[in-house]
């Protein structure tokens, strides 16, 4: 159990590990998620699902070191046990109706989308893609993305990959050009996620996001993890953490990512705040 | 008893009450009027054969001691500590009419310190399977009696330690977490199965277990959904709850940071809302992390509040003032979302609502705001919905609580029985272990029957 099957190095920062569980990958659907500890003294983190093999009894994530833990867990081989791997968490993701689907991927937020895109992909709805990164060394998935959506858009914001630009330029694009779009599923950094629903919203596309608030138990019980949403306050945890994006409360949860950056930034010497 | 002085404790975690000596204990014992019909059991949830227990340690037989405690609890070390004795047990102690009631809590616990357990029962190997769900006070309880009636018992944790509330909820400094961890290991020497980071409902369905042979199932998974008070300024950083507070401080050892890995962030000046055990834990825990002041946000009286008296004293002790008779009204933050305020209105008590307590009433135009960078919410918590809305027909009632019958624990779903907090709503560890028990001899029942 919660042994590393195999770790592929996707940039010099991001890891794609898949983990042997198999009680979690018989239950996994898109949009899950897991929480893990590497070590006695370690926090409890939560990560998106990346993908899941039922018949292989194994889990997938992707991960950046950017923090303490997620240094310590990209230091781990393939062979080694995480000595926590609890889930899958949350509820998995109601993915729009319709037969035209924009999934939107920004940064660590591609890893989330592919389960996302590959569900849809199995009930034969037509995916269009949109994969967007800082620069092209940190871009992943493409391949992968590219055999599962019928169109595939990839955007950089130094241009050294595909299109120079954001991920909203794209979609700006695909709804002047587009007839008709069903809904939008987009996860990736709370500011990108942000500026893409203040674009649908004017078009009143139905938008799917996924919030990775802070939490540590993942089962409801701290309230670390709330959110608005609305007019109501939810827990991240257990009612998300997919969310109408129309509603969601960014600017709430933009600051309250920013609640240990101070003790982060203490531990890992610099001030970068996980940016570097 | 003797206690840590309150300057120095203020600054570690160690335990504040440090425990009866030989001689206290043998002296306090022997105060004892070995009724011979003790009302003090009668204040016991598990019918503790207390005169007996108490009369060993007189004899100077603390071996003989423990076996009298041990034929009804298990966790003689934890309910030591945390009971509220003065409501149970030592209410009830006839010395008390007259003179300080006989010290019941302190002598189990100084029994279960000085005496080390010995596994003497054998292990269920061959009985039927049983799961409990949570390890805490309800779920341990239930195992343990389960155990002794020859069962083979699978507790699943959906946290990565085993204690529940425990663990995770209790400061170390009330209840050393080895302590726990003793108690729960002779358990499992005794032969129960422990498996952690399994979220019943999440990772395995209720129903999937009884599926797997499980031929009952005990649901003590608590009171894990934290209230707050729907009031503006509610989600402003330095805003917790008081579960996550403690989670970071106790499970996760952030008093330890950075040495262990989670963070806990505290500031100058605390307020912790609420007023019962829970609350009274945040405040000294804040206070231990480095804060100036801490106060407590009441909307009633000191009479009415909650906490055990022993924790409000030591409360006081250490520095945490009281604000009673005061409501929050909201909480403001500085430009970057910072907590910087929180807004109260004075209360007065008028005539007695449904709890019998005088209900608090806002007093007009008396508003006020007290400075603060951290608010602690310490107002009660809900049950945990994780496993009710993962299980079809379980009913509950209008409070999200499992609905079982009041004779057998047994819930809507045959075979399932449910007991603790996520019956009653959060009460005390010796309530819910109670319940445990009482679940473990209808399980018992229900399987001779089945």
């Amino acid at each position: 159990m919660n042994t590393i099957i195999s770790k592929d190095i996707l940039s010099p920062s991001i890891k794609r590990y898949v983990i042997k569980n198999s009680k979690i990958a018989a239950k996994a659907e898109a949009g899950q998620f897991i929480i893990l500890r590497v070590h006695e003294k370690g926090e409890r983190i939560p990560l998106t699902i990346a993908d899941y093999d039922r018949e292989k009894g194994t889990v997938a994530i992707v991960f950046q070191e950017v923090g303490n833990t997620t240094q310590k867990l990209g230091e781990m081989e393939v062979g080694d046990k995480i000595l926590d791997f609890v889930g899958p968490l949350g509820v998995p993701t109601t993915l729009p109706q319709g037969d035209n689907i924009v999934c939107i991927g920004g940064g660590m937020g591609i890893a989330p989308i592919y389960p996302e895109v590959k569900s849809l992909y199995n009930k034969g709805v037509k995916v269009t893609g949109v994969l967007g990164a800082r620069t092209k060394d940190i871009l992943f998935f493409s391949n992968e993305m590219d055999k599962i959506c019928d169109k595939l858009y990839i955007v950089t914001d130094d241009g050294s990959q595909g299109r120079k630009g954001f991920v909203t330029d794209v979609l700006r694009d695909i709804i002047k050009n587009d007839n008709k779009i069903d809904g939008v599923i987009a996860v990736g950094p709370l500011p990108m996620m942000k500026a893409v629903c203040d674009i649908t919203k004017v078009h009143n596309i139905p938008t799917i996001v996924s919030l990775n608030s802070l939490m540590v138990d993942g089962t409801g019980m701290c309230g670390g993890c709330r959110v608005t949403i609305g007019d109501e306050v939810k827990f991240a945890c257990i009612d998300g953490p997919s969310f109408d994006g129309l509603k969601v409360d960014f600017d709430e949860q933009m600051r309250r990512l920013k609640m240990y950056k101070e003790e982060e930034e203490k531990v890992l010497g610099c001030k970068c705040g996980g940016e570097c | 008893m003797p206690y840590q002085d309150p300057k120095k404790r203020i600054k570690n975690f160690d335990e504040v009450s440090l425990g009866y000596d030989k001689d206290l204990a043998i002296k306090e014992a022997k105060r004892c009027l070995q009724c011979k019909k003790p009302s003090c059991v009668k204040g016991c949830p598990v019918g503790i054969d207390i005169p007996s227990f108490i009369k060993e340690i007189s004899n100077d037989n603390y071996k003989g001691a423990l076996e009298k405690l041990k034929e009804k609890n298990l966790l003689p070390a934890i309910c030591g500590r945390v009971c509220p004795q003065e409501d149970q047990c030592e209410k009830l102690c006839i010395v008390g009419k007259k003179n300080e009631p006989i010290a019941i809590g302190r002598l189990e616990r100084f029994v279960a310190d000085n005496q080390k357990m010995t596994s003497k029962l054998k292990p269920g190997l061959e009985g039927e399977k049983v799961a409990v769900v949570g390890s805490g006070p309800a779920g341990l309880a239930c195992a343990s009696e389960l155990l002794q009636r020859g069962y083979r018992v699978t507790i699943f944790e959906a946290l990565h330690k085993p204690g529940g509330v425990l663990m995770y909820g209790i400061p170390e400094f009330r209840l050393p977490k080895d302590v726990v961890e003793q108690e729960i290991n002779q358990l499992v020497d005794m032969g129960v199965e422990l498996q952690t980071n399994m979220v019943i409902g999440q990772t395995i369905t209720l129903l999937e277990l009884l599926e797997k042979g499980y031929k009952a199932v005990f649901i003590g998974s608590g009171a894990g959904l934290p209230f707050f008070l729907n009031i503006p300024g509610e989600n402003l950083n330095g805003v917790y709850s008081a579960n996550e507070f403690l989670t970071r401080a106790n499970l996760m050892k952030a008093y330890l940071y950075p040495k262990w890995e989670t963070p806990l962030r505290v500031g100058k000046k605390v307020v912790v809302v609420g007023a019962g055990n829970v609350a009274m834990d945040s405040a000294r825990t804040a206070m231990r992390l480095g804060a100036k002041e801490v106060s407590i946000v009441y909307r009633r009286s000191e009479a009415e509040m909650p906490a055990r008296k022993e924790e409000i004293f030591h409360a006081k002790e250490e520095g945490i003032e009281m604000n009673l008779l005061t409501n929050p009204i909201s909480i403001e933050g500085d430009a970057e979302g910072w907590v910087n305020k929180i807004r109260c209105i004075n209360m007065e008590l008028g005539d007695p609502d449904e709890s019998g307590r005088r209900r608090p009433k806002p007093v007009k135009g008396s508003e006020f705001t007290i400075e603060v960078d951290t608010v602690i919410m310490a107002i009660g918590q809900g049950a945990n919905p994780v496993i009710p809305r993962s299980t079809k027909n379980l009913n509950l009632n209008d409070k999200g609580n499992i609905e079982v019958d009041s004779e057998t624990g047994q819930t809507s779903i045959e075979g399932v029985f449910a007991g603790g907090d996520v019956v009653t709503g959060a009460a005390t560890v010796i309530q819910a272990m109670g319940a445990g028990k009482q679940c473990a001899e209808s399980i018992d029942k229900y399987i001779k029957n089945n």
